[in-house]
């Protein structure tokens, strides 16, 4: 587009009394090439808006430069329709942060307000992706409490669902159940689970398109792209799909492995499936014989929070077995019920739950199980060491039953044969976390996976109960949803809501090198038979780590390019080394550190006047070749800021940090061969409230690069 | 403001704490008008307020950033605070709404360079820290408010502070004539999302707080572990500014107790371990005992637990803690109970005792203005018993952020289907 600038200044806020404007408004006018430029001392007051808009109905301006406060306020206020924005950070960045009225304060803003303005030169309006053909249905895999009421769920709120379930009728593991733990008031009675009345619902259900007896072979494209064959016999169906719910399940930990408890050893030690089992048609019994049951002892934590078996806990296991002791109660009111048990794990207003069965004659008996044995006539005894009542270990004997309670395992689709099939350069299945779930590793925003518009819901993300499984069904289908809903507009999901930018390939230049396609967080970026990336636009998620990648360059976005942030750093005026001012170069983060830094600010915080500022969409965005730009430009010292990575990551594009500390790493050779210390360029992990760190990590920066004297790149 | 939206199309979002915010921005997002509003001047409510966030020790800043910029990028969201709902009629599609807006003596003209409490003399219990320190009468909530626009309260109205308050304003953005207004509005839908009161431990007869300045909530400790906390993020003892090393933290303080809250608020184990991991890194010499009845780190948060149970400077006792005393000569705090995993009496010396108490619904002590379900603590229930309202996150009951946030996401669908069907 052909663009016709305005540069509009604020004075107020102390911005006036801080720096010369004047002299801002002549470097506008000259190296800037505005068309016009104008200053205000209320910029974001109602006059000072009308002043900006004036001249776009009046001049025709349709690029606007802002040289005022933070871009993270007055984002509504410094909006004009079609015309491109870019702001210079000229409030909290200098005149809250510096001495008023130096040399180093006013070079300061002269070095926001150019790249300000070189940004504005390399900066286009975004086209947004879109398709003809794309979907709105959303695709549910696994048909059972989860899954259906996520297809429900969709399918009220308007959306035409395809369920897919593998084995021949909807129900999954809740269907197995006699009741479910309480989840209403006044919590002190089992309940009915619903099953039975989901699966009417989801037959009758005119949106709802069910599959039993039926698998996800192969799944290609992307949120609103994806095309998905479902094998169901020797039959094929194909489908376009907008978004999926992957709702699989868990199925429970292996018995066998717990013959030290006891399984295998008697028919009468069982799994509480199988106890379930038994209540569901109609009574628990000794399996062995068949016979009444008056004493019974459940294992709780059996082989759950054992690192020899699974280390976590399931969560639903205490009120579960809970629930199993009150219908053992009620077929015999005379039936002795013990519960071995680590911790009571009853949270919420289940706890009322614990408090009836207690009531009840449950007797809880906090120890571990150390030995399972059979007596003469058949009957079971447990030894425990028990924590309250004493040292030696007790025996709970004369037991007709022993019941496990075992944890849940994710069905992820490691060990089964898979369950989405991704046409994915990156594989073909969600990465998971630690134990196999596939959860999300955000406690802020639980839905994201790293797979755009595929979200996980119920025990395959993590262990849970009925209810909390039908809740997260209902939220997994919102974000569904509203993937569709966003990408039909050509919008990015989260975390960058509504962008509209997408990265573009000059291909001509493309090497076939592979790091863009390896690199991405999200497996957006297949290859094909040659290794040429192939971006599926609605996949991306617009953090640029494929940006940063690159090392031919190839790879921009309308308003974020390797050019653009590489001209901003030259425009920068760095002094020639008899001046003895040094110039240090800030790559910031602009989810967590840029927020930090504007925080130093608010405060006022003193910061170094010899740094400047560059935000990035994320560090994994951050091409080397600013580095070594950098560095030739004469910058004495160049810091990435940006969130912490390793197991309790904080970047929001979940590798970009980790992948910028590792491009880093390689980058003293670099140096090297510029005869440059490798320590002058530093990744440093700043939180968003680092905002009176960030300053001193700055200034210690600064006085450690003291020690190589100034860049001898300096005026070349 | 209503006329430029079809006013039956569209959610109201009561509370803008994490639960409320999420509902409106997945709301939103997924193409639904939505008003949000808040009762503080601020949003975040009770997260805003916490340090960092178990497991991951992060803080809730990192989360509430992103969602402020998906508020800033959308124009369905339209945010009201120092707002409450006083009054809720009609039906599902069709529902007045009465909302009262108190003044903030601010206005839209604030860019929040902080002349006015620089003028400001008066100074005020500051909140959001407690009341542990004090602030200027005309106030920015905290560093991270938004949105970032000041406060004035309303003592300084008729003293010398108002007229240095307006002069000090270039921007003409105080306003002392400022009234309360009530609005009515129709909506669509209504979800319910005003959180939690922590449990009001001056009810803990045998703990001394309020009496003994040792004894503080977890809460509190949240607030002096932050940066921008009354101390700055040291942890230190409110008597005598002396460094915590001895720390006390006493789960179900007031929890799983018929006398107080009968129901296990859930985070709070966590919060208890998290915060021991707080004095743990302030001071490597520090020891924190936790006196506990059950751990409940649920799901994979046991690792958490794990991690913190092999720090030889954290001692477990399971025991509920009888009583304790002060010693007058230093400010000590003396704890007595049973150990019960050890079958021994204590009397334990430390420096600093935390209370972990528990989530008492809001709900109990505001009722929402129309007859809803709630269970016998307060909590609204999943079935509202009103079609087309719908209650989310700590109004449902206890939950920590990651299951709060799945259940106010699952509640914006809620919402929009309820005006879809309209």
């Amino acid at each position: 587009m052909d663009k016709k600038t305005g540069v509009y200044l604020c004075s107020g806020c102390g911005i006036g009394e801080a720096v010369d404007i004047a002299k801002l408004e002549a470097l506008a006018a000259k190296e800037g090439k505005a068309q016009a430029v104008r200053t205000h001392a209320f910029l974001c007051g109602p006059e000072g808006v009308d002043l900006i808009k004036k001249d776009i109905a009046g001049e025709g301006i349709n690029a606007v430069v802002i040289g005022a406060c933070s871009p993270r306020v007055n984002t509504d206020v410094f909006s004009f329709g079609a015309a491109l924005i870019e702001r210079a950070n000229l409030r909290e960045h200098v005149a809250w942060c510096q001495t008023p009225n130096t040399e180093d304060t006013q070079a300061l803003a002269h070095d926001y307000l150019r790249m300000s303005l070189v940004r504005m030169q390399k900066t286009d309006s975004p086209t947004p992706y879109l398709a003809e053909d794309f979907a709105r249905s959303v695709l549910v895999i696994g048909g059972g409490i989860t899954g259906m009421t996520s297809a429900l769920e969709a399918a009220e709120a308007g959306t035409d669902v395809v369920l897919v379930e593998k084995s021949p009728a909807l129900g999954g593991t809740a269907a197995k159940l006699h009741k479910q733990t309480p989840a209403r008031a006044p919590y002190r009675d089992p309940e009915d689970t619903g099953v039975r009345e989901a699966i009417r619902r989801v037959m009758e259900h005119p949106r709802i398109k069910v599959h039993t007896g039926a698998e996800v072979a192969n799944t290609k494209g992307g949120p609103c792209l994806f095309d998905v064959t479902i094998r169901k016999g020797s039959e094929t169906i194909e489908e376009r799909i907008g978004a999926i719910v992957m709702a699989t399940g868990a199925k429970p930990y292996d018995p066998a492995k717990l013959g030290d408890l006891g399984y295998g050893l008697s028919p009468d030690v069982i799994t509480m499936e199988a106890c379930e089992a038994m209540a569901q048609k109609g009574k628990i019994v000794r399996p062995s014989d068949g016979k009444e049951v008056q004493r019974a002892a459940f294992v709780l934590c059996a082989g759950s929070r054992d690192e020899k078996h699974l280390p976590y806990c399931s969560a639903y296991c205490c009120g579960a077995a809970m629930k199993q002791a009150v219908y053992l109660r009620e077929q015999n009111k005379d039936a002795s019920i013990y519960l071995v048990y680590d911790e009571i794990r009853t949270p919420g207003q289940l706890e009322e739950f614990y408090r009836r069965v207690q009531q009840d004659g449950g007797m809880f008996i906090k120890g571990k199980v150390s030995g399972v044995k059979e007596e003469p006539g058949k009957r079971l005894s447990l030894e425990v060491t028990e924590a309250l009542l004493g040292s030696s270990p007790a025996v709970i004997g004369d037991l007709d039953l022993v019941v496990l309670a075992t944890g849940l395992v994710p069905n992820a689709g490691g060990d089964n044969g898979g369950v989405l099939h991704l046409e994915y350069r990156q594989g073909p299945e969600l990465p998971t976390h630690k134990y196999g779930f596939p959860d999300s590793h955000f406690i802020c925003f639980p839905y994201e996976t790293r797979r755009t518009g595929i979200y996980t819901a119920g025990t395959v993300r993590r262990p849970m109960g009925i209810a909390a499984a039908r809740e997260d069904a209902a939220g997994a289908a919102l974000k569904a949803i509203q993937a569709i809903e966003m990408t039909t507009r050509g919008a990015a999901v989260h975390p960058r809501a509504g962008d509209l930018t997408y990265p573009e390939f000059a291909m001509q230049g493309c090497t076939q090198c592979k790091r863009c396609t390896e690199e991405c967080p999200f497996g957006a970026i297949n290859e094909d038979e040659k290794a040429n990336p192939i971006l599926v636009a609605t996949r991306c998620r617009r953090c640029g780590t494929c940006m940063g990648a690159c090392p031919q360059r190839i790879i921009s976005f309308k308003n974020y390019s390797v050019d653009m942030i590489g001209s901003m750093l030259k425009s920068i005026d760095v002094p020639s080394e008899e001046e003895e001012k040094p110039r240090i170069l800030v790559f910031a983060c602009e989810n967590d550190a840029y927020p930090a830094l504007d925080m130093a600010g608010i405060n006022r915080i003193q910061m170094n006047p010899h740094v400047r500022i560059i935000p990035v969409r994320c560090l994994g965005s951050v091409n080397l070749v600013w580095i070594s730009d950098a560095m030739s430009k004469g910058f004495d010292g160049i810091m990435l800021m940006g969130c912490r990575h390793g197991d309790d990551y904080q970047c929001h594009f979940i590798k970009g940090s980790e992948i910028a500390s590792v491009r880093l790493s390689k980058i003293a050779e670099t140096l090297s061969r510029m005869a440059l210390e490798s320590e002058r360029v530093r990744q440093e992990a700043i939180s968003i409230m680092d905002f009176r760190r960030a300053p001193e990590i700055l200034s210690a920066f600064a006085e450690s690069l003291q020690a190589f004297g100034p860049n001898p790149m300096k005026g070349f | 403001m209503s006329e430029a939206i079809a006013a039956n199309r569209t959610i109201l979002v009561v509370g803008g704490g994490i639960s409320g915010l999420t509902t409106a921005i997945e709301a939103a997002e997924a193409g639904a008008d939505v008003l949000l509003v808040e009762r503080n001047p601020y949003l975040g409510g009770r997260v805003a307020q916490l340090n960092k966030y178990f497991p991951k020790l992060c803080p809730p800043s990192c989360g509430l950033e992103i969602n402020f910029r998906r508020i800033k990028a959308n124009p369905r969201v339209k945010v009201f605070t120092m707002t409450e709902v006083s009054g809720i009629a009609g039906e599902e599609g069709n529902f007045q709404v009465t909302l009262k807006t108190s003044p903030r003596y601010v206005n839209e003209r604030c860019t929040a360079c902080g002349k006015c409490a620089e003028a400001c003399e008066a100074e005020v219990a500051n909140p959001f820290n407690f009341g542990m320190d004090r602030m200027k009468a005309a106030y920015l909530p905290h560093d991270m408010a938004f949105p970032l626009r000041y406060v004035v309260d309303p003592s300084v109205l008729g003293t010398p502070d108002q007229k240095r308050i307006v002069d000090a304003c270039a921007y003409g953005a105080v306003d002392f004539d400022m009234q309360a207004r009530n609005v009515t509005l129709t909506v669509g839908s209504i979800v319910w999302a005003t959180g939690w009161d922590p449990y009001e431990a001056g009810n803990l007869h045998a703990y001394g707080f309020g009496t003994f300045p040792n004894v503080i909530t977890n809460m509190m400790i949240e607030r002096l572990a932050a940066v921008g906390g009354p101390t700055k993020g040291r942890i230190v003892r409110p008597s005598d500014g002396k460094e915590a090393k001895n720390v006390a933290i006493i789960h179900c303080a007031g929890s799983r107790d018929e006398f107080h809250l009968p129901f296990c608020s859930r985070i709070c184990c966590m919060a208890a371990l998290k915060e021991a991991q707080f004095v743990r890194e302030q001071y490597p010499d520090s020891k924190v005992t936790l006196y506990y009845i059950d751990i409940r780190a649920l799901d994979t948060l046991e690792d958490f637990y794990v991690k913190v149970k092999n720090d030889p400077n954290v001692t477990f006792i399971k025991s509920k803690v009888a009583a304790i005393q002060q010693d007058e000569a230093t400010g000590d705090l003396i704890l007595q109970g049973e150990n019960t995993t050890a079958r021994e009496r204590y009397l334990n010396r430390h420096d600093l005792v935390v209370l972990a108490t528990g989530m008492n619904p809001t709900t109990a002590r505001e009722k929402v203005p129309v007859e809803v379900v709630t269970d016998q603590y307060g909590f609204v229930a999943a079935d509202s018993g009103r079609p087309g309202i719908h209650a989310a996150g700590c109004a449902r009951g206890p939950l920590d952020v990651a299951a709060a946030v799945q259940q106010s996401t699952a509640a914006a669908l809620k919402a929009i289907q309820s005006i879809s069907r309209r």
